[in-house]
């Protein structure tokens, strides 16, 4: 009876352990031997060459400026999608009228592909084929350069990630919020708490655990962040606005060097390894 | 027009014997230069082989009419595979390390000498020889596609860097339609002047952050001036030259007088060359596939790119193609290949579509007659040049890659710099 129900079990995790062996653990063990040795992308494998694509990642003049974007891109990142996200899920927290209307609204850029939301910006950006400065020449301002100077180029980029992932953010702080027991904010209001008082010692320990998923999930995407980049900027201008991952694709298929490209992942990988379980210990300390 | 060139009964005869003797001894290995191992069919096999073919969708258009033409009169089938553009490096690569190619694929030119080294080509020296049109082939195309004297590829859509002007724009600036600029001295001149008609026109045009875009419509400037852009090996950058500054100087005087339509600073290549057909620019070098793409009622004036004081030339650029080096089916594969380039396919195929062909013999055809711009593309050619490096994408078409910080430097940065240490960057990318 009991080895039957084992075997059950076994067999009910099976399909499961079988998705994650073939599409997890087996690419990362290529990754891995990857990233040890010489691996031309049209060659193949040429054995191994260790430690040489690892030492190559710091004589890669790219790798320490795009760490640095990178960090600085999810700093930038971080604190508007967090502050915006908590203000929209504030404000549409309540019922009363035309809050589905709102909240269908904010949600509705997450529904949008990356990719197609980046063209879809591009097409904005473009002096070429935009209609942002025609618009701003009929007010008599402009043109500008969007997409043209390391700062633009950036927020511009900001622009579009927190226009596509605010509301996003948005429904996991709503129902983060949801779920603080209106008594609680009696209990305050009867000790005398004002609005502020009352989000400052009430909704935001209470949100904690939505608002350091929301973190983790913000920080992870915008360290990981590519697709933005790759099509509105691709690095530019003059390679300022360079990302880590996009170090990983120029490696592989502008210099057809996979094994340099696994070592960055690898290192990347460990790099957010470390990140996470440090989120993670935060955050069990604040649930004590 | 010669009627397509069946292979004899005896030779299809042979080829389906080799393919039985080599299925009885089991050696279909697909190894590089394997190729099947069979014997060769100069004139090509036409049994009814499915063969598969990948091309990237920027030559879709062309790829595809030469595929249905060809399974609509051959018992052979092709199954071809359009990816997107900028995925097509990717997968050809992938595929390539994975010994995993279809039976042909074409190629941007420039990214050949990378895939016949590594060995992905079937070496197909002797097919090509055994054509009568040959010495027609685009020279360059050939070029690129050779390896110590072993050929790999024939040309399969051409692509080249041509002077296009608005010849509307050029009558009301007082400019004559008929005579395009002749040097660069020439080129900038009319570009003021078309600049100075105001309003939303401008000048000219160019993706001030597109490596490959410099390249293509730039370099061909100094191989009409005679001048050489890297070393014959490509392992040397010559983009220091005092030819070079003239020309990146010529630019940066257009670009500081506001001759050059607002957006060139960022220009990634993705929209440069959607301006042009708006009608407010005067004259800029473009892609030849751009001609096909013009509104009907513009009127355009197409010219070789000249160089500083004269003479002409262009990149011509586009597609290669071969039977790659793991098809078991290469005899099958070079039918379509010797029947893509003869006449008949050529003129009806691509001429007529107002496509610069794959050879220089055959201008003389009926729908060049209509069409002067396709005859001056045709013609650029046999003089125009496809640069050699085997590290050509990563240090001019990568965006991160040293030749972008060069030519902006030149352009944008302060006037007068020094271009010798980033002159210095480009080689040590192209000789690492």
């Amino acid at each position: 009876m009991r080895y039957s129900r084992k075997l059950a079990g076994a067999l009910y995790a099976a399909p499961v352990a079988a998705f994650v062996l073939a599409f997890f653990v087996a690419p990362l063990l290529l990754v891995g031997r990857m990233s040890a040795s010489d691996w031309p992308l049209l060659a193949g494998d040429l054995g191994i060459n260790l430690p040489d694509n690892y030492a190559g990642i710091a004589d890669n003049p790219l790798f320490w400026p795009a760490v640095g974007f990178t960090l600085k891109y999810t700093g930038i990142v971080v604190v508007i999608l967090i502050g915006l996200s908590l203000l929209l899920a504030l404000i549409v927290a309540d019922r009363r009228k035309g809050t589905g209307f709102f909240r269908t609204a904010y949600f509705l850029p997450t529904t949008l592909g990356l990719a197609s939301a980046s063209l879809l910006f591009f097409g904005f950006y473009s002096p070429a084929i935009g209609p942002l400065d025609p618009l701003l020449e009929s007010f008599g301002l402009g043109p500008v350069s969007w997409l043209g100077t390391p700062t633009a180029a950036l927020w511009s980029t900001v622009v579009l990630i927190v226009w596509k992932f605010a509301g996003f953010f948005m429904i996991i702080l709503l129902v983060g919020l949801q779920s603080i027991p209106p008594d609680v904010y009696e209990a305050a209001r009867l000790d005398g708490a004002n609005r502020w008082q009352s989000f400052r010692h009430v909704t935001v320990p209470l949100l904690r655990p939505a608002l350091g998923l929301v973190l983790i999930l913000s920080v992870t995407g915008s360290l990981l962040a590519f697709d933005q980049f790759f099509i509105l900027t691709k690095g530019g201008p003059d390679n300022s606005t360079v990302t880590v991952v996009q170090l990983i694709y120029r490696e592989a298929f502008q210099r057809f060097d996979l094994g340099a490209a696994a070592a960055i992942s690898v290192v990347v990988l460990a790099a957010l390894l470390v990140l996470n379980i440090g989120q993670f210990r935060a955050l069990r300390r604040d649930d004590q | 027009m010669s009627r397509n060139k069946r292979p004899s009964r005896a030779a299809r005869a042979g080829a389906v014997l080799a393919a039985a003797a080599l299925l009885a001894a089991g050696c279909g290995d697909g190894r590089p230069g394997g190729g099947g191992g069979g014997e060769v069919v100069l004139e090509g096999v036409d049994d009814g082989t499915t063969l598969t073919m990948w091309t990237r969708a920027a030559t879709e258009a062309q790829s595809q009419r030469l595929v249905d033409a060809y399974n609509a009169s051959h018992e052979n089938q092709i199954e071809l595979t359009v990816i997107p553009t900028d995925d097509y490096q990717t997968r050809v690569g992938t595929a390539a390390g994975n010994r995993e190619l279809p039976d042909l694929f074409a190629l941007d030119v420039v990214f050949a000498p990378n895939f016949t080294t590594a060995g992905a080509f079937l070496d197909i020296t002797d097919r090509i020889d055994s054509l009568e049109f040959k010495d027609a082939l685009a020279p360059s195309h050939l070029d690129a596609g050779t390896v110590d004297d072993r050929e790999y590829l024939v040309p399969h859509t051409l692509d080249l860097s041509v002077l296009f002007y608005n010849k509307d724009l050029y009558t009301q600036a007082g400019l004559d339609p008929e005579r395009p600029p002749t040097t660069l001295a020439e080129f900038a001149e009319q570009a003021r002047a078309v600049d100075a008609l105001g309003g939303d026109v401008s000048g000219t045009f160019f993706g001030g952050n597109c490596g490959g875009c410099f390249v293509f419509t730039w370099w061909p400037t100094l191989w009409a001036e005679g001048v050489e852009v890297m070393n014959e090996e490509g392992t040397e950058s010559l983009l220091d030259s005092p030819e070079a500054q003239e020309l990146y100087a010529t630019y940066r005087s257009l670009v500081e007088d506001g001759v050059v339509a607002p957006g060139h600073a960022e220009e990634t290549g993705a929209t440069w060359v959607s301006l042009f057909p708006e009608g407010n620019i005067g004259v800029m070098p473009m892609p030849s596939t751009m001609l096909g793409l013009m509104p009907e009622d513009m009127n355009i004036g197409v010219a070789p790119i000249p160089g500083l004081t004269g003479g002409q030339s262009t990149f011509v650029g586009g597609d290669s193609i071969g039977i790659s080096a793991n098809s078991e089916h290469p005899n099958q594969a070079w039918d379509f290949l010797r029947w893509s380039l003869e006449e008949e396919q050529q003129v009806e195929l691509l001429a007529a579509h107002g496509d610069v062909m794959a050879r220089t013999d055959l201008v003389g055809n009926e729908y060049y007659a209509d069409n002067p711009n396709a005859v001056v593309m045709n013609d650029l050619v046999a003089v125009g040049r496809t640069p050699y490096s085997l590290k050509f994408g990563q240090t001019f078409n990568d965006p991160q890659g040293p030749w972008l910080p060069l030519v902006r430097e030149a352009v944008y940065g302060p006037a007068g710099a020094d271009l010798g240490p980033l002159n210095d960057d480009v080689t040590a990318s192209l000789s690492s």
